[in-house]
């Protein structure tokens, strides 16, 4: 009876092999994802996260790069006259349409926060420079303005605004 | 090509090996009898001198990982430490900075001359596409040792190429951090670039065997083209080649020297005798100048096409260059291999090698300006080249008559 089962038809041995097959493919999943899972950021990488800084020793018109996750940030204090420059440019000439308010918090326009690498490459800017008086990226040429947003070149986003909140006026806490 | 074997066991200590493990008869007839084109050129000696550069890089790679600390704090001063305490350290790093640069010469040499001679047209296309991987994976290895000495260029030049991660839609971002290892590049990121580039020398080292196996299915190409008809086509590959090979190889070795005594940094970077500083880009990023061609195309889109925009254009442009070679054997269908045959192919070929040269030079330019159009020119038709100058060619070009066999040709010249 059960050799006839068997040789009548071959579905229990498919359905077996199959079976067997998918056990050990979801096996050699489980066995290869902790193998690929330690390439990812360590618990000390991501114990860096959130760092508190002091804004007030910045006087207008200059910037100071800090260091957060290991990333460098510029926190700008902007003068009137860029915050002016930067609020006057029409969306629709954006690559990366944000406002000048979206890019700062309310009440504390004159401060620029934001992660300094470019997003083409991730080379830091250098600070008051290229054609539209922001920041310009001498790796591969990517010109950003006074609120940071990227004008001409080959970055396709404006520089990134790190998530951060001012815990008083003159302290911000990133992350 | 084994059935060309002349070997018969000497004694009775070979014969019971070769009954065993056939390993002399082997290295009888892949290493000295096999069977070679007799009118092979001096373009043919950089295979050998390739093996001879990855062994180089091995051998003075190793003594160097005994002495090198891949931590962030100590892998600068641990490279100058070799530099200056070492015995020998002075030379033998010398030697592996240089030889890297050297690698580049030969396999870009070894390219070249298999895109002129039609090397990679039936039926050796595994050969080629071999090769395009070791090329790959030689420009991926010669990438991470360049990080190891933590220097200023070390960090930029990882930040820019891992950024290339970030350029993926959606999940460019993760990526990136799964290679880096964290937010930016890091002391886990030099860890494992060493772990890396430890491991894949060994790795070339085995497709360089298949792509060696794999040559002597056919045997070699040779400078007309033409098959190997009849065996007084063919000379034994030793001592004919074996002597031909090392005899380049000396002559290679004169600059190799040079370099390594009088000049062992003018390859280099004067930006990565300074320590890496994630606070400060250099002036002015450039890669190695074996990479440069690539880092023109990744950088000549800067502009975005349709939905793509134009850091993945870029990121797509690079990769297509590389990953483009692989096709190259159905790309040009022209029945003739050789170059020399092929009246209108061969100036673009010369134009395809100066366009190279350009691209080469344009990576080391600043992004602005008149280097900007050039580059999408140069860019434009190193495309242009592969995926419409052959094809084309292929159907409207009337090659030169070819001669009859190998002989032929050689005994032509003699007459001549």
């Amino acid at each position: 009876m059960a050799t006839q089962a068997e040789h009548s038809s071959t579905n229990r041995r498919d359905f077996l092999y199959v079976a067997t097959g998918a056990v050990g493919a979801v096996g050699a999943a489980a066995v290869v994802w902790p193998l690929i899972n330690q390439l990812n950021p360590d618990a000390s990488t991501l114990a860096l996260a959130s760092i508190e800084f002091d804004i007030s020793a910045i006087p207008e018109g200059q910037s100071v790069t800090i260091t957060w996750r290991g990333l460098p940030v510029f926190v700008r204090h902007r003068t009137a006259a860029e915050i002016e420059e930067a609020k006057a440019v029409p969306l629709a000439e954006l690559k990366d349409p944000q406002t000048d308010e979206e890019r700062t918090k309310e009440g504390h326009e004159q401060w620029l926060v934001m992660i300094a690498n470019c997003t083409h490459l991730g080379c830091i800017p250098v600070g008051e420079s290229g054609d539209f008086d922001g920041w310009f990226c001498p790796c591969h040429g990517s010109h950003y303005d006074t609120a940071g947003r990227i004008r001409r070149g080959p970055a396709p986003k404006n520089l990134v605004v790190p998530p951060y909140e001012f815990v008083s006026d003159t302290l911000i806490q990133i992350g | 090509m084994s059935e060309h074997s002349t070997y018969t066991p000497g004694n009775a200590v070979e014969k019971w090996l070769d009954d065993r493990l056939p390993i002399i008869r082997f290295s009888k007839e892949h290493l000295m009898d096999f069977p070679t084109p007799k009118n092979l050129n001096y373009w043919w000696t950089f295979g050998a001198i390739l093996v001879m550069c990855l062994g180089v890089q091995i051998v003075t790679g190793i003594i160097l990982a005994m002495h090198y600390t891949p931590n962030v704090g100590l892998a600068f001063d641990s490279v100058e430490h070799i530099r200056r305490d070492v015995n020998g350290g002075r030379i033998i790093q010398a030697v592996h900075a240089v030889g890297a640069s050297m690698f580049f010469v030969a396999l870009y040499i070894h390219m070249f001359r298999g895109l002129f001679y039609g090397s990679y047209k039936a039926p050796r296309e595994i050969i080629w596409i071999l090769g395009v991987l070791i090329f790959i994976l030689t420009v991926a290895t010669a990438f991470m040792g360049y990080i190891l000495p933590w220097g200023q260029m070390s960090f930029w030049g990882a930040t820019v190429i891992s950024n290339i991660f970030s350029a993926i839609p959606v999940v460019g971002e993760n990526i990136k951090q799964l290679v880096l290892g964290g937010f930016a590049v890091g002391n886990p990121t030099l860890n494992r670039f060493f772990s890396l580039h430890y491991l894949l020398p060994f790795v070339i080292a085995a497709i360089v065997g298949l792509h060696i196996w794999a040559l002597h299915v056919p045997g070699n190409n040779n400078p007309i083209g033409v098959e190997v008809k009849e065996s007084r086509d063919t000379v034994a590959f030793h001592p004919y080649y074996t002597m031909k090979d090392l005899f380049a190889m000396v002559v290679f070795l004169i600059p190799f020297a040079w370099f390594v005594f009088f000049a062992p940094d003018i390859l280099g970077h004067p930006d990565n005798y300074i320590m890496a500083n994630s606070q400060v880009t250099p002036a002015h990023i450039v890669p190695e100048w074996y990479l440069l061609p690539f880092y023109t195309i990744l950088r000549a889109i800067d502009f975005n096409v349709l939905f793509i925009d134009s850091k993945l254009g870029g990121v797509i442009a690079m990769g297509g260059a590389l990953v483009m070679l692989l096709v190259v054997p159905w790309l040009d269908t022209s029945k003739v291999r050789s170059g020399t045959f092929r009246p209108m192919f061969k100036w673009f070929y010369a134009l395809f090698v100066i366009n190279f040269i350009g691209l080469t030079y344009l990576g080391a330019q600043p992004a602005e300006g008149i280097y900007t159009v050039l580059a999408k020119v140069c860019t434009a038709y190193y495309f242009i080249y592969f995926l419409v100058v052959l094809p084309v060619l292929s159907r409207i070009e009337t090659p030169k008559p070819l001669p009859t066999s190998i002989s032929e040709s050689v005994l032509g010249k003699a007459h001549a």
